[in-house]
């Protein structure tokens, strides 16, 4: 095969430096080179949206990328956006909300969601319908998966509010 | 005493048992990407497999050279028939009793077959050796159409040639499989003879595919040392692989561990055994390292389990006044290269014979024609108890056909037809006895929540406006009311590959209180983690928080027939339940000796045995837990555990009424759901949230299948459909809000009343998608026509009733 390029990629705040070769897609050098194996491949076409990741702060379908592509990136995956005991208010809300059932694409679908909430802090049911598009679930149907979108807006908006009238005082 | 007093209730929270939304213990990990699926494992030295397929339909293969793939840096073996051939592997029986060629053996029956496996260090070098191998193959003719199979003289199964009788009867011609006949065709006929109306149709239902997320896979692990191997997979029945996998390969069963780790949706497609399962196996043994295989997404949809591809004709009898008197139905069933469908072993067309429905009708004859093409085999229960969608969809549109013939409303015509309440348990004309129900209750709180009448004048006015040229919409409305058969099933007519159909549940409880349960099923999505242990917490008053749940490990759950066609909740939570209450037949008699009186002296009550009628004389669960292993209690054994195999007496029959309000842009065939209402009955409720959620997935899939959701074949047997470009999966935008709700008729044999729901919403979905894209053209003559109704083909219905003049 061609010669191995020398890849740096910053995944969830830690630096990573490998050889791959320029064919290597994004998916599998993070799930398979570095084990981070949140983000799925459910079809390859970038239909279903299993693999999103978020790079340099665009939600990317990371099974239609090379990884030479992402040379020198800064990449979040499900295991970057909440910790045990630290989640994000999305995590919490998609399992309060029973925003999933087998769990398969829900990585891809948390991670698309919280730049969705960057892109729209307040969005209405049906700009998360049209902002979440790019992501399949087989299982739920999307309706607690929209409800659980809404409430976690909801919710950071209601902290952020907390935290407007906080830095006032 | 047991009155419900507030500390009492109090106490009965805390189990978070029966009937309590409680949230998923799954979701913990799903939300911070720490599922276990398949593709997720690694091991040391891990090799991967992948396949080379046949691009063409029908062929003879002339030869297969490897050299070139072999010559390949980081390639280890490529696997042909030939090879497999010594050990007996290059064919593998089927579900259906046919067998199926693990690898080309001399030709190819369909597009996208498995010709050689390819072993390779890694992924890329196995997909690089994949295009290295050079197949050489003569074509043949190509049949992709049932009836044209039936008077070829092509012969496409020529390993059966001269075989007059199949495993299900007499073979008429060397591309039939089978017929399958249930009632009585004679007084069918003669009713048809004789009635006031008779109505014909012709319906397909045409090819799909489960597609879950997640594709079908494996990593198959042979230790040389000590002789065993073991098996991950997205299996959704594993017990059942582990004993194929044994009689296949001799290797004896003990020395065999299936696992299913977390699954990515099934929906039927992970029931089989595929030859990529055989093939790593295989690979493994040979090459002594672990051998993942993973199919990719167009392979699962050209390869790995179709779904329906049924030619249904129908003709049905009623008087004047609208009674049904009998129907006939034949059926042409399109099984592909290799009879693979995933059936109980006597019912070659599933549970086919539940398509009198919901219907009290008197006399009924089904054949069903099983038939050989050029396409793939599969033939699963996608999201359905086997082949009930067909049955449901097929009966729902004969009454809405009926309806027309007799100009009737198709909401009255199910009424007066509906089977009635006392009349259960009810014995169809096909030979099924439904064990409970309550249809005009929950079809009367349907029509009412929707407004019924008032939705039915709006759509008169709307034709109205049509006609006068101030509206390019017409408005239909869906109705379906369907009853599903599930839980398969009794052993004694209910077996996979001879092995019967109950599951079970093994229980232990630990010293301190707290709970493991072990059962023969496996979830893929459905909950079992969460909502078993509301079963158990119910019967044995041990918080659900406090049982772990697991399954899917055949080294240590105990043996069950897995979880498809909606079996879990009514056979193995049934085995839960019985289990459960073995516990607390043996707990009973603890607390009595601990209380010191006759163990007829106590009872339970909630989390606790009481003395009767000295409430505050008890000892909890937690008391008896630990006493049970601290205390050497006279004529008992020490411990406290129980295992349960439940054989049910009969299947569940849960039962909804869904109604479907939609505008359809004439010009441009465009849908829009604008209400959907389903009410469902599954008998006694055990977590409300997860049987919504449920209900709205069965439901979003059932607007796939019934709206575009299609694997199409050309002339040539070239899949058309096999990329998630063209293969219709909706998103968040096309997928409404559904409206649920429920009515509640326990099923009088399951030991807590519960019938099973994850299927039921496409059962009765499919229909109701259906009927209400056909009847929003019923005032302009339209009597039916064929799903999926996708953009286009609503636009062509429009056009062929001249609506676009």
């Amino acid at each position: 095969m061609s010669d191995k390029m020398h890849i740096k990629l910053n995944v969830n705040g830690e630096d990573h430096e490998f050889l791959a070769e320029p064919r290597d897609l994004l998916i599998y050098a993070l799930r398979e080179k570095l084990n981070i194996t949140g983000p799925h491949v459910g079809c390859d076409t970038s239909h279903c949206g299993a693999c999103t990741v978020t790079l340099n702060g665009k939600s990317v379908k990371s099974c239609t990328m090379f990884v030479a592509q992402a040379n020198g990136a800064e990449i979040t995956t499900i295991e970057g956006i909440g910790q045990p005991g630290a989640l994000h208010v999305l995590q919490e809300s998609f399992r309060e909300h029973h925003g999933l059932q087998c769990g398969f694409c829900t990585p891809g679908m948390i991670t698309r969601a919280t730049k969705l909430l960057e892109e729209i802090p307040n969005p209405t049911e049906k700009e998360v319908r049209f902002g979440m598009a790019g992501n399949i679930c087989r299982c739920t149907g999307y309706q607690n998966i929209v409800k659980s979108i809404l409430a976690a807006a909801s919710e950071l908006n209601a902290l952020s509010e907390d935290q407007k009238v906080e830095a006032a005082e | 005493m047991n009155d419900l007093t507030p500390e009492r209730e109090e106490r009965s929270a805390n189990l978070k048992g029966l009937g309590c939304s409680r949230k998923r213990v799954e979701d913990a990990r799903f939300t911070q990407g720490k599922g276990n699926y398949v593709d997720d494992l690694k091991m040391p030295g891990m090799l991967h497999g992948d396949f080379v397929r046949s691009p063409y339909a029908h062929a003879r293969v002339v030869s297969v050279n490897k050299d070139a793939a072999l010559a390949l840096d980081g390639v280890v073996a490529v696997l042909t028939a030939e090879d497999l051939a010594p050990l007996n592997l290059h064919w593998m029986p089927t579900l259906a009793g046919d067998k199926q060629m693990v690898l080309a053996d001399g030709k190819v029956l369909f597009q996208g077959q498995e010709v050689a496996f390819v072993v390779a260090r890694d992924r890329y070098v196995a997909a690089d050796a994949v295009e290295l191998v050079e197949v050489e193959y003569e074509e043949l003719p190509v049949l992709t159409d049932p009836f044209e199979s039936l008077k070829s003289d092509v012969v496409l199964r020529e390993d059966l040639a001269g075989q007059t009788t199949g495993p299900h009867g007499p073979r008429k011609h060397h591309n039939h499989i089978f017929t399958w006949e249930q009632g009585d065709e004679t007084a069918t006929n003669q009713v048809m003879d004789s009635a006031d109306v008779v109505v014909e149709e012709s319906m397909y239902y045409h090819r799909t595919h489960p597609c879950p997320l997640e594709t079908c896979g494996c990593v198959a692990s042979m230790d040389k040392v000590n002789g065993k191997l073991t098996l991950w997979g997205t299996f959704q029945a594993p017990h059942v692989v582990r004993t194929v996998a044994s009689m296949l390969s001799g290797i004896e069963e003990h020395n065999i561990r299936v696992i299913s780790p977390d699954i990515g949706g099934g929906f039927g497609n992970k029931v089989g055994v595929y030859p990529g399962y055989i093939c790593s196996i295989v690979a493994s043994i040979v090459t002594g390292q672990p051998v993942k295989w993973v199919e990719d997404r167009m392979e699962n949809l050209m390869a790995t389990a179709f779904a329906r591809d049924y030619w249904m004709t129908g003709k049905i009898a009623a008087t004047k006044e609208g009674k049904i008197t009998g129907l006939h139905c034949q059926v042409t069933a399109d099984h592909g290269g290799f009879d693979a469908c995933a059936d109980p072993t006597k019912f070659p067309a599933g549970f086919m014979n539940i398509c009198t429905g919901s219907y009290d009708i008197p006399v009924a004859y089904l054949a069903v024609d099983g038939v050989y093409t050029n396409k793939a085999p599969g033939g699963v229960s996608y999201r359905c108890s086997f082949r009930v969608t067909e049955a449901v969809y097929f009966i729902e549109r004969m009454i809405e056909v009926l309806a027309i013939e007799l100009d009737m409303d198709s909401a009255e015509l199910r009424r007066i037809n509906f089977i009635r309440k006392e009349q259960f348990p009810y014995q169809s004309a096909l030979g099924w006895e439904y064990d409970s129900g309550d249809y005009h209750t929950a079809w009367d709180k349907a029509l009412k929540t929707v407004d019924y009448d008032g939705l039915r004048k709006e759509q008169a006015e709307r034709v109205a406006a049509f006609k006068r040229g101030e509206t390019r919409t017409l408005m239909g409305i869906g109705l379906s009311f369907f009853t599903e058969i599930v839980g398969a099933g009794p052993v004694k007519n209910c077996d996979i590959l001879g092995m019967g159909m109950f599951d079970s549940c093994e229980i232990r409880i630990h010293p301190t209180g707290s709970a493991i349960a072990r059962l023969g099923t496996i979830s893929q999505g459905q909950g079992h983690a969460t909502t078993f242990a509301q079963i158990l917490a119910s019967e044995i008053g041990i918080p659900a928080d406090s049982i772990t749940i697991e399954e899917g490990d055949t080294d240590t759950a105990p043996y069950g027939l897995g979880t498809y066609g909606s079996r879990s909740t009514p056979v193995a939570g049934a085995a839960a339940a019985m289990a459960g209450r073995k516990i607390r037949a043996k707990a009973q008699m603890i607390a009595a000796y601990l209380l010191e009186v006759h163990d007829d002296d106590v009872e339970f009550d909630v989390d606790r045995f009481v003395v009767k009628g000295v409430p505050e004389r008890f000892k909890t669960m937690k008391d008896i837990a630990y006493a049970a292993y601290n205390q050497a209690i006279p004529g008992l054994e020490p411990g406290l555990e129980a295992v349960s195999y439940y054989d049910p007496p009969n299947m569940t029959y849960p039962f909804g009424a869904y109604v479907c309000v939609m505008d359809i842009d004439v010009d441009t065939g465009v849908p829009d759901i604008r209400r959907f209402y389903a009410l469902d009955d599954c008998g006694t409720r055990i977590n409300p949230m997860i049987i919504e959620g449920q209900v709205h997935g069965g439901l979003t899939e059932a607007l796939a299948v019934a709206l575009g959701q299609e694997i199409a074949y050309d002339k040539m047997g070239n899949v058309k459909n096999a990329t998630l470009m063209d293969f219709f999966l909706p998103t968040a935008w096309e997928v409404p809000n559904f409206e649920t709700d429920h009515t509640v008729t326990p099923s009088p044999h399951h030991p807590i009343g519960a019938k099973g729901v994850g299927e039921s919403p496409h059962v009765g979905g499919v229909p109701c998608f259906s009927n209400a894209v056909q009847d929003a053209f019923r005032a302009f003559g339209l009597r039916h026509t064929n799903m999926p109704h996708d953009h286009w083909r609503i636009w062509q219905t429009a056009n062929d009733l001249g609506l676009h003049e």
